[in-house]
């Protein structure tokens, strides 16, 4: 059997947009508030990836174009970058933005493909807290980091960065 | 019956580009939880921050490297076409164009990215 669409099994101009208005309750599918959240998510997708963008870009190319690229990187080039507050700033944004935007996505995934309900929970607990130790610890790393680390007896440890 | 060409989205840019950004972000989530581990051994102790971060310098990970920044290029140019895709008029009606320009911009970058990467390798006498 064959069907074709013609003009006259579409009459396009009678047709409401999508959401216009004029929909009958019971085919609303959010009852509650909790569209409110997914509707922020999204959002916060398309405003945190614009934002990483230009994060993410800038730190590869100080990182691995500039300078002497990837063999430059050590403890030393770490210290030099975080005597600045404006690389510590620019690390925590990127932290923070890019683990709720990873993390948000997973959430996406996760629905998308587990179907069962404990499954679903399961995963997504794991995810969460992941995300949070993650961005615990790197938030702590970017505050405490101290360049010139010492020993317990109070020596210089090799390769720590210290004031001459 | 000949077959019908099937749907607007199906098997065609739509989709593939969907199923790209979808692998690309898994990837990036995975290496951002190693990253932020890897530059937490600076809180360890120099040493240990530039012994895990010598991995980093060999030719197979400098191969590694070029993987990722290619997902990240590519999640980053086709995020920026999928918010056109939402927010610009005209959006939807070239999406498919805007693709392509996505794989362009995207395969410039990466030569550009990978010759640099590769020639500062090299020179880190390696």
């Amino acid at each position: 059997m064959t069907t074709t669409n013609t003009p006259a099994a579409f009459p396009a101009t009678s047709l409401e947009a999508p959401r216009s208005g004029r929909i009958d309750p019971k085919y609303l599918r959010s009852k509650t508030s909790s569209g409110s959240f997914e509707m922020a998510a999204w959002v916060f997708m398309r405003f945190s990836g614009i934002a990483l963008v230009v994060l993410i870009f800038v730190h590869l190319w100080v990182n691995l174009m500039s300078g002497g690229g990837i063999a430059q990187i050590d403890f030393g080039f770490v210290a030099g970058k975080w005597a600045n507050p404006v690389w510590q700033f620019w690390d925590l944004v990127m932290l923070w933005l890019a683990m709720l935007h990873g993390a948000n996505g997973m959430r996406t995934i996760i629905n998308d493909y587990a179907e069962k309900d404990s499954t679903r929970l399961w995963l997504k607990t794991i995810l969460v807290l992941g995300a949070a130790i993650i961005v615990v610890l790197g938030t702590l790393v970017i505050f405490t980091f101290e360049p010139c680390m010492l020993d317990a007896a109070g020596e210089q440890l090799p390769r720590a960065v210290c004031p001459s | 019956m000949t077959r019908t060409r099937g749907t607007l989205y199906r098997g065609r840019e739509g989709m593939w580009s969907w199923v790209a950004h979808r692998i690309t972000g898994v990837g990036i989530f995975f290496f951002l939880l190693v990253h932020v581990l890897d530059t937490s051994l600076v809180r360890v102790s120099p040493e240990a921050y530039d012994a895990v971060i010598g991995a980093y310098k060999n030719p197979v990970m400098i191969l590694g490297e070029i993987g990722l920044v290619g997902a990240i290029v590519f999640h980053a140019f086709n995020g920026l076409r999928i918010i056109l895709v939402d927010f610009w008029k005209k959006g939807t009606r070239y999406h498919k164009q805007m693709l392509w320009g996505v794989l362009a911009l995207w395969l410039v970058t990466m030569v550009a990215f990978s010759a640099r990467h590769v020639m500062l390798f090299l020179e880190g006498g390696h």
